[in-house]
């Protein structure tokens, strides 16, 4: 926790030194953006501070970071949506990157299983960028805020399965051999599975894929219901291995925002690492916890978020 | 046994892999954000004219600051925050090299549709980051 708390510091002193590099001069007389009151650190600084609670916070309440990030940075800094979106794939590109290796060796994440997903999802998340660069922001917005609130629904009423009923593999995944057996440490118990619905499920992802793309959200909301109650997948497995294909599906995405220009190191290179030391205190204070009540804190910021992004689209709260 | 109780020999080779890369990536991504704060290297974008550039449509930004998109970065990495985007460009790359390093353990187990599938995976990767692909601005 030290650690943790040293390196929020250094990061913190980090940005604050760079505008002191910058301008030779001390920050009180330091130059202000156009049409704020703010110095130019002081919006990355924000911006850190903020992402390394949203961190914290993802965590606990067992959601993506990049579901968080999207509308609330977008809808209470400055930065315009298309920076957003770009920082957001990045976020959530390396929370999944980190979590991967470790869920893949454990066997918890299904390399089988992703695979197939993987194809189409990421080839739908290059679609979902194009067509969200190309569209206006108030636009974006607008369909942002639908997508949130629909996640808040999602939330709200999908059910889990820690172990659905998959009474027979369907024709598709037995020819894949999508199967497996993982160790559920809490009972000691191998647990066997299968999936089922494998074409229909597949057919899904292209929409999440495209989802992904448009809004830079990552797509861990999507892809576990999927996973689980459409697919058969058991929920650890459907977790796992929804994590790990954001590695690659938001990588398909996150090239197109790259490579088209929406992406600012000053917006990316503080929120991954503060999400990431977030992330880090998130675990600690999970397995002291029972953070039941964070989930609603989670589900009331995004409700709020996702109004914000659709009244801004429709400039009723601007 | 016909079932995997642990992970397969392709999936913990990517797992290998992509720990490596992604533990490289964040330290790049963490120095040449030092570099580009400690002001070593002039940025292109001077810090203190960011929040002009930020809240534009990209299009606009590009224009505005006469930044090429695409691989056009590789010519700019002397510069204080183009350098940032090694980083950047590592950690959206690194699934690239995964696929790559699992084909060949694919088809030498006989699993040539899954060989196919990756094969596919790295053309999709390759193809979003080769800069080929333009969004229309708004």
């Amino acid at each position: 926790m030290k650690f943790i708390a040293l390196a929020v510091a250094f990061f913190a002193v980090l940005i604050t030194a760079g505008y002191v590099f910058a301008s030779g001069e001390p920050p009180a007389a330091g130059p202000t953006a156009a049409n704020s009151a703010m110095p130019w650190w002081a919006w990355p600084l924000i911006l850190f501070i903020v992402t390394f609670f949203m961190g914290i916070v993802a965590v606990l309440g067992g959601v993506g970071g990049g579901v968080l990030f999207v509308p609330i940075i977008g809808g209470f800094f400055p930065f315009h949506i298309d920076f957003v979106r770009g920082a957001g794939l990045l976020v959530a590109l390396a929370g999944a990157l980190a979590a991967g290796p470790g869920l893949l060796k454990k066997g918890m994440a299904d390399l089988r299983l992703a695979i197939p997903v993987a194809v189409i999802a990421s080839s739908c998340a290059i679609v979902g960028a194009m067509i969200g660069l190309a569209l206006p922001a108030k636009t974006v917005n607008i369909a942002l805020g639908g997508t949130i609130l629909g996640i808040v629904g999602i939330m709200l009423l999908a059910k889990k399965s820690e172990y659905p009923d998959v009474p027979k593999a369907d024709n598709l995944s037995t020819v894949l051999r999508i199967t497996g057996v993982y160790h559920e440490v809490s009972t000691g118990q191998d647990i066997n599975w299968k999936i089922h619905r494998t074409p229909q499920g597949l057919a899904t992802f292209i929409v999440i894929g495209i989802m992904a793309g448009m809004f830079g959200l990552g797509a861990g909301w999507a892809n576990v219901p999927v996973l689980n109650l459409m697919m058969g997948a058991p929920l650890k497995v459907s977790v796992a291995t929804s994590k790990f294909l954001l590695s690659i599906t938001d990588t398909s995405a996150a090239w197109i925002y790259v490579n088209n220009g929406a992406v600012l190191p000053m917006m990316v290179v503080p929120s991954i690492i503060g999400i990431m030391l977030g992330s880090i205190v998130g675990v600690r204070i999970l397995a002291k916890t029972k953070p039941a009540a964070v989930r609603y804190i989670v589900i009331a910021m995004l409700l709020f978020a996702g109004s914000r992004a659709m009244l801004k689209g429709l400039a009723i709260w601007n | 046994m016909d079932k995997k109780v642990m992970a397969t020999e392709e999936q913990l080779a990517y797992a290998k892999l992509l720990d490596s890369g992604m533990k490289t990536g964040l330290l790049i991504l963490i120095v040449t954000f030092a570099v580009y704060m400690s002001a070593v290297l002039t940025p292109h974008v001077p810090l203190e004219e960011l929040p002009n550039y930020w809240k534009m449509p990209v299009h606009k930004y590009l224009a505005a600051a006469d930044i090429h998109p695409g691989w056009a970065w590789l010519g700019m990495v002397g510069k204080g925050d183009f350098l940032n985007f090694i980083g950047i460009a590592f950690l959206a790359g690194v699934t690239i090299p995964c696929y790559i390093r699992i084909i060949p353990i694919l088809f030498a187990k006989k699993d040539t549709t899954y060989g196919v599938l990756a094969i596919i995976e790295v053309l999709v990767l390759a193809l979003a980051a080769s800069g080929i692909l333009k969004a229309g601005g708004h």
